[in-house]
């Protein structure tokens, strides 16, 4: 067990090292001057001082050089501070693989690691309540499905999953809204807590809050976790030893939870890791319809804006969380499965 | 297993005895027939085809008939409820005809679909052969850009890549296609994997085909099927995930209508303007539904497994 978690670690590391790589190209490659944004000031004229953050942002070095100064930092080499051409001020940031993403392109230009730490936690709630309610109602149904067999419920659940498969999730939350927030009047609109509560955790606010936009995130995966439950569930039911257990006398009741769904849920578990993923993507457009204060819309605003150090961190972040999701249900998988050899 | 044969078996005897005569048909042959019986699938296709076919064909002689023009802005307008005269669905915020933008939109969205999940089928069954095929060094670089690719979340870099090169429609296009190929590649990838090693492959290498033959007439044929169910399926997400990049501001810009961009501003009018909101959604959905159960149909139709009238 210990080898199979280790080696799925160490098959990681490259994947981490080429999502660095392709933010970085991203970057790289498009169009637009950040530092010009950055100094931009009509009446001064000012060229001196964009020269300046360039050398000093390592701007002026070569491609590689500036790749490594953002994964691990110049505070141990020396920058050229006055364009003379030697290098003689000490660098300050300490790069990536120590947790310093650089600082933010936006007034104010505060540290990317802060920015991006003060949102997740918004987000894994949102995205770790979806999934959770995904899974739960999914498996729900897909087990109704199964018992219910080509009868009605087996159709309407089918229904309900195709079209939630097929609707657009930030046009049903605009639905939503307009249905559960302005006719009906029951549930707030958008954000994460009441204008009036100031600070402290009142969690019932916080509840009503997040219905609607768990629920619409959830969504695609109540879909495809019902879909495939049910499939699984019959075909675990023709098996050898479910016949074997029935001939035994056991209990319907349990035969259906110890032999059948425990061995039907195992596939379903493994894709809690790509369902991760899913949410954290879909996320971004809730967080935009619900104006859910989290990673998603920080991304999107500092898209806008060409905060490009707040974008790379934001993509290695959304990356790192998505590789430890799937490594997290490799690992869930080997040690629900005993099938599975270890090597 | 030897359960569901016998039930199968037995199925089929049942079935014979209603329909005598049972002629031998290709793969393909057989698909059709079976698909001219799936109702469900054929209204799916006639609805996508009528939508299509207006979207592409349609906006020029409504704009004639109602005297109007799709970019035509006119503030007396403003919020016209459907069923105004001259406005079947009501205006916009800046009163412009909303059938007329639905259309437009059908036009950029469907167009976006169509060849983005073309050019994803191209790249990802090319890489797909290329890399199940020829294996090694081949394979390796090639699984390992689709594993470090995907191990983003998709929405998630396409917004940023699309951000940054603020994209025209074709661009978008290439943008979403570059994009969407690992799952159709990985899924040729591991056909290829089983077929080559199949005794009719090792039978035609050593009557000396070649490899471009032993690809293209032994083995591309093989995957086809499998190809045409994903592709249907990728033209389905592609809409969504268009609308939602149009949405968020980020796919096709205004004033060029597409169904997720006419939502954009939807919050800004929840309740003056709930006839804007419902309809390009209701359209979204309708489409992506049409796709997937296209999909679902073929891959019925196309099952060789299948016997004739068991489902």
């Amino acid at each position: 067990m210990g080898t199979y978690v280790l080696r799925r670690v160490l098959q990681g590391i490259p994947t981490f090292f080429g999502i660095t790589l392709l933010a970085f190209m991203m970057m790289l490659f498009s169009p637009g001057d950040p530092v010009s944004l950055l100094t931009f000031n009509p009446r001064s004229g000012d060229t001196d001082s964009a020269e300046r953050i360039r050398r000093q942002l390592g701007l002026d070095k070569p491609k590689v050089t500036q790749y490594i100064y953002w994964l691990i930092g110049n505070d141990w080499t020396q920058y050229d501070s006055d364009g003379d051409g030697t290098d003689d001020s000490p660098g300050t940031r300490s790069g990536l693989l120590r947790g310093d993403m650089g600082e933010s392109l936006a007034p104010g230009h505060r540290d990317v690691t802060d920015l991006i730490f003060e949102r997740i936690p918004a987000t894994l709630l949102l995205t770790f309540s979806a999934l959770i309610t995904g899974y739960g109602i999914g498996i729900l149904l897909g087990v109704l499905a199964a018992v219910y067999h080509r009868t009605w419920v087996d159709q309407v659940i089918r229904v309900i999953s195709v079209i939630g498969n097929a609707v657009p999730q930030f046009w049903l939350g605009f639905i939503l809204i307009i249905v559960f927030s302005i006719k009906l009047d029951v549930l707030p609109m958008s954000g994460m807590r009441n204008i009036s509560n100031r600070g402290g955790l009142d969690l019932s606010d916080l509840v009503a809050h997040m219905i609607l936009p768990v629920f619409v995130l959830s969504l695609n995966t109540i879909a495809f976790v019902s879909r495939f439950t049910r499939t699984e569930l019959l075909e675990v039911l023709e098996q050898d030893f479910i016949r074997t257990a029935r001939a035994k006398g056991l209990k319907d009741s349990v035969v259906w939870w110890k032999h059948a769904l425990r061995n039907a849920l195992l596939p379903v578990a493994t894709f809690l890791g790509p369902a991760l993923g899913t949410l954290l993507a879909g996320a971004v457009v809730i967080e935009s319809v619900f104006a859910w204060p989290g990673l998603g819309s920080l991304v999107i605003d500092a898209v806008f804006q060409r905060d490009y150090p707040l974008v790379m961190g934001s993509v290695v972040i959304a990356a790192g969380m998505f590789i430890l999701g799937v490594l997290f249900s490799d690992i869930l998988y080997a040690v629900l499965d005993p099938r599975i050899r270890l090597d | 297993m030897s359960q569901t044969n016998t039930a199968t078996n037995i199925a089929v005897l049942k079935h014979k005895d209603a329909d005598e005569k049972h002629v031998a048909r290709s793969l393909w042959g057989d698909a059709i027939v079976h698909l001219l019986h799936d109702k469900l699938t054929i209204l799916a296709f006639i609805v996508l085809a009528l939508l299509t076919l207006i979207s592409v064909l349609g906006p020029p002689y409504v704009e004639n008939a109602l005297g109007l023009d799709v970019t035509r802005i006119k503030v007396l307008d403003r919020f016209k409820p459907p069923g105004t005269e001259g406005h079947l669905l009501g205006t916009d915020e800046y009163g412009r005809d909303q059938l007329i933008r639905l259309m437009y939109g059908g036009r950029i969205s469907l167009a976006i679909a169509y060849t983005s999940s073309v050019m994803i089928l191209a790249i990802g069954v090319t890489l797909g052969l290329a890399a199940g095929y020829y294996g090694g060094i081949v394979d390796d670089i090639i699984m390992w850009s689709i594993n470090t690719l995907s191990s983003m979340p998709p929405l998630f870099i396409l917004l940023v890549v699309s951000a940054l090169w603020s994209p025209v429609p074709e661009m978008l296009v290439i943008i979403l296609a570059l994009l969407g190929w690992f799952g159709t590649c990985r899924l040729v990838r591991g056909e290829v994997l089983s077929i080559k090693e199949r005794d009719y492959v090792l039978a035609a290498r050593a009557l000396g085909a070649s490899n471009m033959r032993l690809l293209f007439v032994h083995i591309f044929p093989n995957v086809l099927s499998i190809v045409i169910v994903t592709g249907t399926i990728i033209a389905g997400n592609l809409i969504l995930l268009e609308s939602s990049l149009s949405f968020l501001g980020l796919g096709v810009q205004p004033p060029s209508p597409t169904w997720g961009n006419m939502l954009t501003n939807a919050r800004n009018f929840l309740v003056t303007g709930f006839h804007l909101i419902v309809w390009p959604g209701i359209l979204i959905m309708i489409t992506v539904l049409c796709f997937y159960l296209i999909g679902d149909g073929l891959r019925d139709a196309l099952d060789p497994r299948r016997k004739h009238g068991v489902k």
